[in-house]
This record gives structure tokens, C-alpha cells and sequence, in this order.
């Protein structure tokens, strides 16, 4: 994993999970994602499977730029007051597909 | 007066009849004007400006939105608008001397290069949400206002072009009607207006530079026109016109409570078809005998990507629970043709009409199918559900479906959802399955006469050269209907027809001599159709 984040390892808590939507991290999904992250103080950061950069998870421009698809990995990492929770929401609401698809 | 205001008649087709009177508004894509007012923190406070009011309206939009695709593209811009990531860069611009309008369009142009330049389909596809959302800041910008209530009472939108999703987004209670230079008689749009009785030009032969904004105009969708600064004498024969219309459509509404009856006493179901959900709200569903058509295309090509199953289901069990125990007909989905979807519809066919879509389209992509057929079998467990197939050329099309629902129907009840087998009838536009109608074993048939037309009469529907041959009343397409009503009165298998025919006076006539005893039209036709029925020998 790249270590040369904009925060430092020691103090980041980190996720991740599949993208299980069939499009991928399309519109919809990336405007709940960003919503969902800016409700929280700490500085949040993800990281798509394969790429190198770490992009701001409150920015939908920079979420949405990373055009991920499904089945790929997406790893969050934040730091802050509420870096847990933060990590362990984003990951919830990834892994519930955005709550686009409500299991059968 | 009329030297400096001469009367000015743009010549166009109609795409959806109607007369309206009010004043031209014009939503042009014109050149962006990049003249700063040379003090940055003058144009840094327009900028600002212009995101919080295109901010407050997007919001509005949002909230307004019965169509969750449309309400999806609307949040999307909503949350870009309020990126800093995007903002930050186009205020610096700003700062070091940069116009506002040139800055914004700058940043978005850089974005929308990047969307179109991805791999995926759905990602390139976003490139024209962006367009949309540099367009609302650029003409807040130019000092338009954006809410609409205040400038669009009683205004007549002119522009080059309008998508569907822009068609849904304005409210056309409002409106008092369009003209667009571009568009088509049987475009989706021209659809959408004439479910909702929004008059409708195309194919406006005018040059921009000859409309004036906010001039009087009146637009004649009889004729196809749009007049600019009508005289006083155009103006009164237009009034008696309107006039003339309002009591036809007083008249025809009295038919509406009524079963429709000819005046021999034969009794004929008029269905309506729906093209998108919200559509049923403005039909007192006692006045129908409930839906002849869901056209389920709008739900694959919104912006909000494929419908999954769970958000089929909420649709179609909307549709079924407005009908009130009355049939509901949902058309799986009928994309190819000039109904292309990104993602699905094959790109670069010679021949569109001719090719991948329709069923075939549906059972090469089973990605697609499955999900939809799981929703309606589900759907089907909540009231009288008909599910009709679009483009069936060889029984086997239905034979495989009806196996697919099968399968579909063992797993849903293995996992313990409830979920029913629908009646699954076919539409009949093919002239193969015309000719051999006896072939298939459909619970149900339905004409659908906009396509069977085009093919049998080889003519494009869009293709204004050949208009003269496109004749719904050439006798081989009169043939091929009374083929498949014969076959239907032989078995005691219902037949209906769901194209524009059932709703054109022109053509009606003939199809109730034919003998065919079910039709489904427009929602806006519903009156007229129940009236000509009634009028009918």
C-alpha cells in the first residue's frame, strides 16, 4: 500500500471494500459518498485499486474522476476526531451498494 | 409600430398539436461572452453570485423532481457546484485577472474532456451533465435569472434542441409551449409533449438572429409555425381559433367519465400508454381502461443508469396500484432503433431499425432482461399485470422468454418472494409475425402501428422525402391489421393497437372498421379519442 499519503500512516485509520454496482462509482453513489464523508470532521481520503493517488473523498469531482468500476477496490483512509466511525461508515455504505440495490 | 415589429412566421413541423399565445423565450446556446468587468473582486462577487443562485435552483429542481433519474443528474451538479475542488481553481483564476465566464468555462471545459475521453459509456455520458451545469452558470452569469417562475409565465420556449431529461425538468404548467430548430415528430420529446398536451413545433426553419426575446409570439401547433409580433388581424383569427379548441375540448371531456361506446352500441376499451411514471398523475384512472403501453425505454436512459429490480418493482407496482384492478401493460424494455441506450444498444449499426433491438436486443442481453423480468414477475403478484414483448419476429423470441420467466418465477420462489406469471402477449409491427400471427402462442396481441408502417411501407418515419409514402392507411398495412383482428376473433384472443393511429381522427375510423375493439392512446387524447368513438357509426 502506498504509504506516502497525504497523512501519515501512524495516525490514519484505514478501509476498504468492493464496488459490487454494476456501473460502478456512478453519479448517485459518489454524491452519497461525498455527502456521507463531509458529515464527519476528519480529513477523509480514498484510494481506488490499482491507482496511485490518494483523492479527497468530500470532493465529488475528484471521487467521480477516478471512474471506478465495479469489482474494483476502494480504500479509505482518514484522520481526525472521528477517523473510526468516518472509516467504518464509508465502508458500510460501499458495501450496501449505496443502498441502490436492497438485498432480495 | 409594425414598420420596426413586422409580423415574422417561422415555418416548422408539428410535433404535438396545440395553440398557445405568449411571449418568445429563448434558450439558445450562444458564444460566451468573456468581457470582465476588469476588477477582480467585482467579478469574483458575480461568480459567487451566479453558484448561489445556480446552487438555490438546482436545489428547488431537486425537490421538484417525481423522476429520480432526472432528480440523480440534478444532485450531481448540485454537489459539483458546491466542490471546492472545483471552485477554488476558477476563483484564483479570477484573482490573477481571468473573466468569471471565462474561468468557470475554462474549468468545466477541462472537466467535460476528461469525461468524454473515458473508456465507459455511462462515464462518457457524463460529460453532458457537465455541459448542462457550465451552460446554467454562464447565463446566470450573462444576467439571466434563473427562476423560472418569474420570467416563464405565459412564455413559449424557443431553443436549438431540448433532451428529455430538460423536457421533465420544466414545468409546463408554466410554459405555454415549445419551438425548437431541431427534434423530430417521432423523437422521444414529441412523445413526452404529447402525453402532457404541450403544444409542440419542430424542425423551426428560422435563423436566431431574426428572434427577438420576449417579443409577443403566438405558436400555431395545427400548422406548424411560430409567428413573432402577430398582427392584429392574425391575432383575432387565432383567438377564434383557441376559442374553437377550448369548447372541442369542453365537448370531448364529457366523454371522458363514459365507457366508449360506438354508435352502433359496440363497446371499445381505450386504454392510455404511459411513457414515464409520473404521466398517470394528470388521468382520473376511472376514465381509462387502464394502460395499453408502458413504455419502459425512460427508465434504462435516464441519467441515473440502469434501474436495478427493487427499483423496477417500485415503478411498476406504482403503475399497478394507481390502475386499481384495472389491466396494466408494461412493455419490456424497447431500446435500438432511434431509442439508443449507452451501455446496451449496439453503436455503429448501418441500419438501426433493422437491427439489434427490441426483444432481440433483450435476449443478447440477458444482464438487462433478467432483472426486468424478475420486477415484473414480482409486479405480476400485485394485480392484473400484461407483459408485452417489442419487436417479436419468430416464435421462439416468445418461447424463450416465456422459459425465461419460468426460471425467474422457481428462483423468486425459492428465495420466498411472492411473484406470479404475467400474461405475456407480443406487439405486432413486425410484418413477418403480421403475416404468420397464428404462429405464436401469445396470451395477447397488440399492433404497433408507428413501426409496422415503416416497414411495411419501407419508410422511414424521420424521413421527410418519403412522408407521402408513410401512408397508416396504405391497404397492406390495413391488410395486416385485419389479419391479426381475424386471428384474434378466431381463438378468442384479444387484440389492441397502442401506436399513433389510435389517436389520430384521420386514421381511427378505419381501424374501428376493421373491427378492432381495444386501443390505447396518449393521456392528452384520451377525450378526443372517447369522443371520435362515440361519433363513430
Amino acid at each position: 500500500m502506498n504509504r506516502r499519503g497525504i497523512m501519515s500512516a501512524e495516525s490514519a485509520i484505514e478501509g476498504s471494500a468492493v464496488i459490487t454496482h454494476e456501473i460502478g462509482l456512478h453519479a448517485r453513489p459518489s454524491v452519497k459518498l461525498t455527502k456521507l464523508a463531509k458529515s464527519f470532521a476528519s480529513a477523509i481520503h480514498l484510494r481506488g485499486e490499482g491507482l496511485e493517488s490518494w483523492v479527497d473523498a468530500k470532493s465529488i469531482v475528484r471521487v467521480m474522476g477516478l471512474k471506478l468500476r465495479e469489482g474494483t477496490t476502494v480504500f479509505f483512509r482518514a484522520a481526525g476526531p472521528d477517523a473510526s466511525a468516518a472509516v467504518d461508515a464509508l465502508v458500510a455504505l460501499v458495501k450496501r451498494d449505496f443502498d441502490e440495490h436492497r438485498p432480495a | 409600430m409594425s414598420t420596426d415589429r413586422p409580423e415574422r412566421i417561422f415555418e416548422g413541423k408539428v410535433a404535438s398539436p396545440g395553440l398557445a399565445a405568449g411571449h418568445i423565450r429563448l434558450a439558445l446556446r450562444r458564444p460566451v461572452a468573456v468581457v470582465s468587468t476588469g476588477d477582480p473582486a467585482q467579478e469574483r462577487r458575480r461568480f459567487d453570485a451566479a453558484l448561489a443562485v445556480g446552487a438555490e435552483s438546482l436545489g428547488r429542481l431537486v425537490k421538484r423532481q417525481s423522476d429520480e433519474a432526472a432528480a440523480g443528474m440534478l444532485e450531481f451538479q448540485l454537489a459539483l457546484i458546491g466542490d471546492d475542488e472545483l471552485i477554488e481553481p476558477v476563483r484564483r483564476a479570477i484573482s490573477e485577472g481571468a473573466a468569471a465566464a471565462a474561468a468557470w468555462s475554462e474549468a468545466l471545459g477541462r472537466q467535460i474532456a476528461d469525461y468524454e475521453a473515458a473508456d465507459d459509456a455511462y462515464f462518457r455520458a457524463r460529460a453532458a451533465d457537465l455541459a448542462d451545469l457550465r451552460e446554467r452558470v454562464l447565463s446566470l452569469l450573462q444576467g439571466e435569472t434563473e427562476d423560472e417562475a418569474e420570467t416563464v409565465e405565459g412564455a413559449i420556449l424557443v431553443a436549438e434542441d431540448l433532451g428529455p431529461s430538460r423536457f421533465l425538468e420544466l414545468d409546463w404548467g408554466r410554459w405555454r409551449g415549445g419551438a425548437l430548430m431541431g427534434g423530430s415528430v417521432s423523437g422521444h420529446v414529441a412523445i413526452l409533449a404529447r402525453a402532457r398536451g404541450v403544444p409542440l413545433v419542430v424542425g423551426l426553419d428560422l435563423s436566431a438572429a431574426s428572434l427577438v426575446a420576449g417579443a409577443d409570439a403566438i405558436l400555431d401547433a395545427e400548422k406548424g409555425r411560430l409567428v413573432q409580433y402577430p398582427l392584429g388581424a392574425t391575432r383575432v383569427a387565432f383567438s377564434r381559433r383557441m376559442a374553437e379548441r377550448q369548447s372541442t375540448a369542453a365537448a370531448e371531456a364529457e366523454f371522458l367519465p363514459r365507457p366508449a361506446t360506438t354508435r352502433s352500441g359496440r363497446i371499445i376499451a381505450v386504454a392510455i400508454n404511459v411513457d414515464e411514471p409520473g404521466a398517470v398523475r394528470s388521468v382520473d384512472p376511472a376514465h381509462c381502461d387502464g394502460i395499453g403501453l408502458t413504455r419502459t425505454e425512460f427508465l434504462f436512459s435516464g441519467p441515473g443508469g440502469r434501474p436495478d429490480e427493487e427499483r423496477q418493482l417500485a415503478i411498476y407496482g406504482g403503475l399497478i396500484a394507481w390502475a386499481g384492478g384495472r389491466p396494466v401493460t408494461i412493455r419490456t424494455l424497447d431500446a435500438g432503433g432511434d431509442k439508443p441506450i449507452e451501455g446496451l444498444t449496439p453503436e455503429g449499426e448501418t441500419n438501426p431499425f433493422l437491427g439489434l433491438r427490441g426483444i432481440r436486443l433483450s435476449l443478447a442481453r440477458l444482464d438487462a432482461f433478467l432483472p426486468q423480468l424478475r420486477a415484473l414477475a414480482r409486479a405480476a403478484a400485485l394485480g392484473p399485470l400484461k407483459v408485452m414483448l417489442p419487436m417479436v419476429t419468430v416464435p421462439r423470441e416468445l418461447e424463450e422468454t416465456r422459459h425465461l420467466f419460468r426460471d425467474v418465477l422457481a428462483e423468486l420462489g425459492r428465495a420466498g418472494l411472492p411473484a406470479a406469471m404475467p400474461k405475456l402477449g407480443m406487439m405486432v409491427e413486425v410484418p413477418a409475425a403480421a403475416l404468420n400471427v397464428a404462429r405464436f402462442e401469445a396470451d395477447f396481441f397488440s399492433i404497433g402501428s408507428n413501426d409496422l408502417v415503416q416497414y411495411v411501407t419501407a419508410t422511414g418515419r424521420d424521413c421527410a422525402a418519403v412522408s407521402a409514402l408513410h401512408d397508416p392507411l396504405n391497404p397492406a398495412v390495413l391488410e395486416l391489421i385485419a389479419r391479426v383482428v381475424a386471428h384474434g376473433r378466431a381463438r378468442g384472443i384479444e387484440v389492441g393497437l397502442c401506436g399513433d393511429m389510435a389517436s389520430d381522427n384521420r386514421y381511427l375510423p378505419a381501424l374501428l372498421d376493421l373491427g378492432l375493439g381495444s386501443l390505447s392512446v396518449a393521456p392528452a387524447r384520451l377525450a378526443a379519442v372517447k369522443a371520435a368513438i362515440a361519433h363513430h357509426g
